[in-house]
């Protein structure tokens, strides 16, 4: 391992990287919180952080600790085993490092691992451990299957009112629900609980059947299927040491940055429905659907379903589709930017935009936000830029950035990254490099670890997989950019009125089945 | 002002001449597959094997089960004959669950509601949409019909925020466990005669959750169920077209191809 540079206690990797399991340092579980803690202060993000179950019944913890501006990815473990009777346990981390808090939650409910000091230590998803043993907050209840059921933060004080939304909800979207502590219209809490649409995904993500697989890979979250199969399809064939062609990396960003473009148009249009601003939600709600249009041509499905499989694409891209879409691209350019320019200079749209639900800087560090929401908080990161794969080592998109934290902020950086994405698409389009589109992927190197990772429209998203002694895939842990920024949602809701929550969900809009799995 | 209105101008007219019209879709659109059992060569199984969720079956003929099926390619990359392919036709909604056992023959698509209930619901259908473990895939296409590009209202259908003020529900998603709860209560919360849409092969049949442990395999298993619309996602149009045929709002032309 020439390229990976070792810091004490942990392992450097890139994407594309095919770690060998023996190379990855093993740290005492007594240790790790303060080995995690040391990697923050130089200036470390929690990237992942979870548990997989060994054949002797313990459990390895795998953290990942991303530094954004050297755009290395450090990885160490740790060993968690069982002592006299004792359920296995560790220090744990989010006391001090909150961006640890769902990750903690997710091994403790799935192996009944006790993270010791954790100070939110509830469900996160509601299911039994992997073994039958209890969670540390007891035994799971198959008769009591309503995530609603949770132990909710409560704020007592005469005129302190609790509101419960959902799980379902008034508009069409998924189930979540909602608790918030309220003086009136002020929002002093909300608390979000989640559950409710877990499937079971991550099994099935080792299905016998490679193309099954690759589909529930794409449907972790639906509206994000290019973005999870590029991270899924990046940490199989870094696996197998496949090297892909710069017309596979040229269509899978091209198909990206569409879903980027579908999602951000169709979320500001929603957002000027939320204030009532009808011209704006009206034009961007059809021309949402345009985009989905230009993918559909690619792939014969609107979401990008089927375009992505490890070893390459299943569709090409050929001159005169290529050229087609161009040219519609250019079209929606047009009447998309005059949409987001009326918008934008709305004295109506921006009043309510400004100063609603803040997040600052600090707030998005210390939690580990990513994507747009932790772009518009100030925080400069971004897949495509930090950890380029694919066709975004060789084209660029400057990142976009904005500093209030706020809705306006949120939509702001969705606005640039609209016109930015489209002067890419339209650059990349010109010119699609040479080379073949799939070839089956290769044997997977035995006892290895790769991951992958993109940048979907919500920011990060991280696939890793693992390999067993004969080289079969024997474990893969996915990770929606939402299972860090949900705890954002909610804490820019603190102060907040609570008839600006629509508002502020949808600046966010954050992946329920994503966050479930 | 100027400019909303400068704006307005220039966006024009932009809802969808469906069903007065038939759009056409592109080329590479996977819709209806076609399926011609007389290429099959003896004992080949390379389709059945493929499928990612058994819907090919081959004892009896072949035959393929939209309910199930997630319309990716690996049944025709592995067919060396070609006897499988897929059509662009969008129309895929049906009134049973047999029905969308594709076999040689035509399907048979949906049937306007039964008279008792188009009496009640036919002509102003309001729906609650309840989404049990959808991959949110499903619930963004339905959605659409809201927009200016499809209008959904002119035809009748609305969705409603509250089951109390719906004739039924389109449910997406496989059922997760933890969902059977909150669906069952917003079925019970519908006033009757009440009606219930299957949208998404997860819906009518797990789709790719199929058999796992956290899932119901669709809804049929709990609730009757009215309307069968296949697709992963299905595309907007076949959305539309089944909930068209269900009101019995789909202008005869239109259905002649």
């Amino acid at each position: 391992m020439t390229s990976s540079a070792r810091t004490s206690g942990w392992i450097s990797a890139r994407q594309g990287q095919c770690l060998s399991l023996a190379e990855i340092p093993v740290i005492p579980s007594e240790g790790l919180a303060d080995h995690l803690i040391s990697a923050r202060r130089r200036q470390g993000r929690l990237a992942n952080l979870f548990g997989r179950r060994m054949n002797d019944g313990e459990v390895m913890l795998y953290a990942f600790v991303a530094n954004d501006n050297e755009g290395e990815v450090y990885v160490c473990s740790s060993r968690l085993t069982r002592t006299n009777a004792r359920p296995l346990q560790y220090q744990a981390i989010t006391s001090h490092w909150p961006a640890a808090q769902a990750f903690e939650r997710e091994i403790a409910e799935q192996y009944g691992v006790h993270p010791v000091g954790h100070p939110w230590l509830k469900p996160l998803r509601y299911h039994a451990t992997d073994d039958g043993t209890p969670a540390p907050w007891g035994m799971f209840d198959p008769k009591k299957p309503i995530p609603g059921d949770y132990p909710f933060y409560r704020v007592e004080g005469e005129e302190v009112h609790e509101v419960a939304v959902g799980p379902v909800h008034a508009g069409v979207i998924e189930p979540g629900h909602f608790r918030f502590q309220c003086h009136g219209e002020e929002v002093l809490h909300l608390e979000i609980a989640l559950g409710y649409q877990h499937r079971g995904a991550e099994p099935l993500l080792l299905h016998r059947n490679a193309t099954r697989s690759a589909i529930v890979a794409e449907t972790i979250a639906g509206d994000a299927s290019i973005g999870h199969a590029l991270a899924y399809c990046t940490a199989l064939e870094s696996l197998a040491g496949a090297t892909l062609s710069m017309r596979t990396h040229a269509i899978r960003g091209i198909a990206l940055e569409l879903e980027r473009l579908a999602n951000h148009v169709g979320d500001l249009g929603a957002l000027c429905n939320d204030v009532a601003f009808l011209p704006g939600a009206s034009f961007l709600g059809r021309l949402r659907g345009e985009f989905l249009n230009l993918t559909l041509e690619i792939c014969g499905n609107r979401f990008g379903r089927n375009l992505l499989r490890p070893g390459g694409v299943l569709f090409d891209i050929p001159k005169d589709l290529a050229d087609r879409l161009r040219s519609r691209l250019e079209g929606l350019q047009y009447e998309v930017l005059q949409v987001l320019n009326m918008m934008f200079e709305q004295s109506s749209v921006l009043a309510r935009f400004e100063g609603a639900g803040v997040l600052s800087e600090e707030q998005a560090e210390e939690i580990g936000l990513v994507g747009p929401a932790a772009r518009a908080s100030g925080c400069m990161r971004d897949v495509r830029h930090d950890f380029p794969h694919g066709v975004f080592r060789f084209s660029h998109i400057p990142i976009a950035m904005e500093t209030t934290g706020d809705v306006y902020a949120r939509a702001a950086v969705r606005w640039l990254e609209v016109q930015r994405s489209i002067e890419f698409l339209l650059e990349l389009l010109g010119n699609i490099p040479d080379g073949i589109t799939c070839k089956p992927l290769g044997p997977l190197c035995p006892n290895s670890m790769a991951f992958g990772l993109s940048e979907t429209w919500r920011g990060e998203a991280m696939h890793v997989a693992f390999t067993d002694d004969n080289g079969k895939l024997a474990f893969v842990k996915a990770k929606d950019p939402s299972m860090h920024n949900w705890f954002g949602l909610a804490l820019a809701l603190r102060g907040a009125a609570i008839s600006d929550f629509p508002l502020c969900n949808k600046s966010f809009n954050l992946s329920y089945a994503g966050h479930d799995l | 002002m100027l400019r909303i209105l400068r704006t307005r101008i220039a966006q024009g007219h932009r809802t969808t001449t469906f069903p007065l019209e038939l759009p056409v879709l592109p080329e590479r659109y996977r819709g209806r597959p076609k399926i011609d059992a007389s290429k099959c060569p003896e004992g080949c199984r390379l389709c059945e094997e493929a499928c990612p969720t058994q819907a090919i079956s081959l004892s009896g003929g072949l035959s393929l089960d939209l309910g199930k099926c997630l319309f990716c390619t690996a049944c025709v990359d592995a067919c060396p004959e070609g006897a499988i392919k897929y059509t662009t036709d969008f129309r895929l909604a049906t009134s049973q669950r047999k029905d969308l056992v594709l076999t040689d023959g035509d399907l048979k698509l949906a049937e306007r509601m039964r008279d008792e209930l188009y009496r009640v619901i036919g002509r102003a259908l309001r729906l609650r949409e309840v989404c049990a473990g959808s991959c949110n895939a499903c619930d963004l296409d339905t959605n659409v019909l809201n927009t200016v590009g499809w209008d959904l209202s002119r035809f009748g259908i609305q969705f409603v925020a509250s089951p109390r003020h719906a004739d039924g529900l389109l449910v997406t998603g496989p059922i997760t466990r933890n969902m059977h709860h909150a669906l069952m209560e917003t079925y019970e919360a519908v006033p009757k005669p009440k009606i219930v849409i299957a949208l998404g092969a997860c819906a009518i049949s797990g789709g790719p959750f199929a058999d796992s442990p956290q899932v119901n395999n669709g809804v049929d298993a709990t609730l009757p169920v009215d309307l069968y619309i296949p697709g992963c996602p299905p595309h907007p149009l076949t959305i539309l077209d089944g909930l068209l045929r269900f009101i019995g709002r789909l202008p005869r032309a239109t259905d002649e191809r």
